[in-house]
Parts: C-alpha cells; structure tokens; sequence
C-alpha cells in the first residue's frame, strides 16, 4: 500500500468515526442528565398515582401510565438513573478483578497461566446471567448491590481473559526485552509499556461491557432478581408491562426504547474511545 | 585480566532438543566480536543468554560469566542490577524495539533515569532531558527536538533503529549487542548505522558484540569472527584469516557465495 492511500484511507476513517462518536456521546450524555436530574426532580412523582390506569401518551404523561396509573415517564427517566449505576458499578468491580487477574495470568509461570486460563474459560462457559442469578441467589436477597456485584463478577472473567491475552503480545515484543535489559522492574514493565499499549482495547472492551452490564440489569430485574421496588429498574417495568402489553403496548415500548437507546449510544461511544486512547491512530498533527 | 563476557560450554535445549551446545567463546573489554550464521542457528539465543533473558521454556547448562557475575541458574532479582550496565541491546527491527505508545524522549528518558539513578546523579526532568537530547545528537539524529517529542511511527525505520541505539548507549554499558542491526534496513541506512555504530564502540571503548548473517557487514565491523551452524561453532579466528583461508566447509560456502554476489555486481556494472 502506498503512503497515500494510508493517509486517505486514515483521514475517511477518522471522519466516519467521529461521527459515531458523536451521536454515542450525545445519546449517553442525554442519558446521564436525565439520570442525575431524577435525584431532585422528576415530572411526577413516581410512586403517586397521578393519572388514570393505563392511560395513553398525552403532553401531560409523556409515556402514558402504567396499571396503578404512575407516570410511565417519571420511571423510566429513574430507570436510566439505576442503568447506570449498575453499569458503571459493574465495569469497576469486573475492571479491577479482571485487569488483576489477567495481568497476574501474563506474567504467572506456565502451571498457574494454565490453572488460570482454564477457570476463566470455565467461568466464560456459563452465560453472565445464569452467572449473576447464582451469585444473587447464594446472597442474602435481591438488592441493587447484590446485582452490581453479581454482574461485575460475571463480567471480570471476559475481561480477565482479554488482558491476559493482551498483555502477553505486548510482553513477547522487543521493547519489553530492551526495556528489562535497561534494568526496568516487571511492575515498571506492568505501568511504562504493558498497561498503555493494552489500554484503548480494553477501553472499547469495558465500554462493551457497560452496555452488556445494562442489558444482564435489565433481565435480572426481568427475573424478580434486581433491585427489589420502589427501584423502577427498566427491566422491571418490562415484566409488569408484560400482562397488558395487547391493551397498552406503550408501557412495553417505551423502556424498551429507553434500552436499546443507551445500549447502541454506548456501543457508538466505544468506537470512537478507541481512537482517542490511541496516539499511533490519531492523524498526524 | 579477565574476560568482560566468557561463555564455556554452554548449552540451551527446550525438552530434549539441543539448540546450541558446546558453546565456548570469551570478550575482552574493548573487543568487537562478529558471530555469523545461518537463520536458526543459535545466534540470537546466544545473544539473550549472555544478558540472561532466555525465555522460561529453555534451559540453559554450562557457564556464562558476564563482568564476573555468573549468569546461569541466576534469579532475576540477581540479574537486573547487571543489565543495562554490563551489556545492552540493539534489535533487529526497530519498529518492534520501540515502545509504539511512548514518545522517543520518554523511552530514551526512562533508561538515562534508571543508570542516573543508579549512579547517584541528578534524576530531575531537566537534567535528564538534557541527557536524552545529548544522545540523540550523539546517534545523528537531526532536529533532535521534534524527534524527542514524536511517536515511533512518525520517524523513519533508520532514525528508529538510532534511537534504539541511544536507549542502549543511555544505560552506559561495558559491552554492546548488536542483534542483526542493519538486516531490516536499506544498503545505504545500513552503511551509517554501521559506520555509527563503529564510532560510538571507538569512542566510548565499549566491548561489541555483533551477530549478522551478512558476511561483508561482518567483515568491516568486527577484529574476530565465530562462525555458527546448528548451534555449534564451526570456525573462529581473525576476521581477515576467515575470510581468505576458510577451513570449514560451512565458512567456505559463505564467503564463495558473497564472491558470487560481488562478481556478479561487477558484471553488470
């Protein structure tokens, strides 16, 4: 490839990629305003029957109410406030556990990468829901923390497995060698070269995470198994919207908008992280 | 006086298959060494087993003394203080020898940080900058100022391979090894960072330590020369008795198949 198609071929793809990346973080920040305003306002409040029973969408309830007529509106703008936590609690706890356990993995001897590897792919095997429904389970009972934990955990072995693999293509390289030849301790290796050039990977890998996070939230709560009421987690108001979904579809839509929305923002908003964690894919200055 | 680097009988096998073995050769201080041999034949391994990094799936048996410390069956912890002041590195591929995610300055910078450290002297940002933008004029590098602020991928692969060569000068080492230097680079960048690499050895009497697989490279670099095939040494001696009186078949193949090459550029010029 000549030098120019290179260059033409980096200046389309930045252009496509920041538009994406654009959208996502308009989407994601949208998301974030309306979940931080739920902790002082809300349209209605949310556990007040304000309307009739399963009333339609008007200027006054945007979504319509739900069967104990609240304002449908008011809960998803809360439901966006607990997506949130959650996925941000979950790609934290799944972070610092996986990037842990990975990094130890890469630089472990032969017998314990294995015993590591092996147990990863075993905790990969079991699908991230079955896996939080067990973790739920075994606690004391269904509460928001329990969720962010048990999906944090679940996550951490994707992501374990992912620096692992990471980290020990950026340790066979030479650099790696010349650095230890000019006397740089393994944790300087880990901090200098090993973390930096494993981060924009992780980075859109962890954004991707969030998004599954959100999602695993949503079926947890589906399931009876997320944050117990009055927390009105999207999930939840699915499941109760289920029983009048032919004479209300609305309450079925809307937090399923609500959803998929935050989920395709964060997933467009992963896609331009990478470029911006990166300097050898930034154009040239 | 002893040897700076004195390898005896040294063998390196994975499971029971033999690398090299057998392997006896020594450095002076102030030495240039050539060793030459085909792809495979033990060259590198050699090479990482003198700075003791081989990598954990091959044992190595016999003696390595590297400045008086003993290098085989050492720990790590043994071993860093040794690398970097006893011997460095310079790689075969430049691009891979160089941190893609850290600008020139910072990677030169990191290894000057270390030995000043290590030496008692001035670690603050201005004196090891200072430091880092005398090495990079000391490799030739021009415009040392953007070069100490660009990322590997902006420069080309000779400026690379001199940055390379500063990071390894930065930590000051008694003895250079130059792992195939010049084998990734074009004819003309491979004559500078020869004549380069001639003049930092001279003038910072360092020992060198010079693996190729191209015999005339060899030949202009080094005073002696061991010869290498399927992890044996074939032949040692001179650079300049090798070359015209080669005993073993192996040596006599080279140096016929370089005069080939020489012949026939003469035909067509």
């Amino acid at each position: 490839m000549s030098e120019s198609t290179i260059i033409i071929a980096s200046v389309e793809g930045k252009k496509r990629r920041s538009w994406t990346f654009t959208i996502g973080a308009i989407i994601v920040g949208l998301q974030v305003v309306i979940g931080l305003m739920t902790l002082i306002w809300t349209p209605f409040d949310p556990s007040a029957m304000s309307g009739g029973r399963l009333g339609a969408a008007s200027l006054v309830h945007l979504a319509g109410t739900d069967r104990l007529g609240r304002d449908l509106f008011s809960l998803i703008m809360i439901g966006s406030r607990i997506a949130l936590t959650v996925g941000s609690g979950a790609i934290v706890i799944g972070g610092l556990i996986g990037i842990t356990i990975g990094l130890l993995a890469a630089f472990a001897s032969k017998t314990l990468d294995d015993v590591l590897a092996a147990g990863l792919d075993i905790l990969i095997a079991f699908p991230t829901l079955l896996l939080a429904m067990l973790i739920v389970a075994s606690s004391d009972g269904a509460s928001l923390t329990t969720a962010i934990v048990a999906i944090g955990i679940a996550n951490s072995a994707i992501v374990a497995r992912l620096t692992r693999i990471l980290a020990k293509r950026v340790l066979s390289m030479d650099y790696i060698t010349a650095s230890r030849i000019s006397g740089t301790s393994w944790l300087g290796v880990v901090m200098i070269h090993v973390l930096p050039n494993i981060w924009p990977t992780l980075l859109v890998n962890l954004a991707l995470q969030f998004g599954l996070a959100v999602i695993a939230e949503a079926s947890l709560s589906y399931l009876g198994l997320g944050a117990p009421p009055p927390n009105a987690s999207w999930g939840r108001l699915l499941q109760e919207a289920q029983a009048t979904v032919y004479t209300a579809p609305l309450g079925a839509i809307a937090p399923g908008i609500a959803l998929v929305s935050l989920v395709i923002g964060i997933n467009l908003l992963a896609d331009g992280l990478r470029d911006l964690a990166d300097p050898t894919r930034r154009s040239r200055r | 006086m002893t040897a700076l680097l004195d390898i005896h009988d040294l063998a390196i096998r994975t499971g029971s298959k033999s690398l090299v073995a057998d392997l006896s050769f020594s450095i002076a201080a102030g030495e240039r060494l050539g060793l030459i041999g085909e792809s495979g034949s033990g060259k590198s391994l050699t090479a990482l087993a003198a700075i003791g990094l081989l990598p954990e799936a091959l044992m190595a048996s016999g003696s390595i003394l590297l400045d008086g410390h003993q290098l085989v069956g050492a720990c790590d912890r043994e071993l860093v203080p040794l690398r970097g002041t006893a011997a460095a590195v310079v790689f075969q591929e430049p691009l891979t020898a160089l941190d893609p995610l850290a600008r020139i300055g910072r990677q030169v910078g990191e290894a000057v940080r270390r030995r000043a450290k290590r030496d008692g002297a001035a670690t603050d940002k201005a004196s090891i900058t200072r430091e880092v933008l005398s090495l990079l004029d000391q490799v030739a590098l021009p415009d040392t100022g953007r070069i100490f602020n660009a990322w590997p991928h902006e420069i080309s692969g000779g400026q690379r391979q001199r940055a390379a060569i500063a990071m390894a000068l930065a930590c000051k080492p008694k003895l250079l090894i130059a792992d195939e230097p010049t084998t990734a680079l074009d004819v003309t960048t491979q004559a500078e960072i020869l004549a380069l690499l001639k003049r930092l050895v001279r003038e910072r009497d360092m020992a060198l330590l010079f693996i190729s697989h191209d015999l005339p490279v060899v030949a202009g670099t080094v005073d002696r020369v061991l010869v290498m095939q399927h992890g044996r040494i074939v032949e040692t001696g001179a650079v300049a008795d090798v070359f015209a009186q080669p005993q073993h078949p192996y040596t006599q193949s080279l140096v016929v198949a370089a005069r080939a090459f020489d012949d026939a550029l003469e035909m067509t010029a």
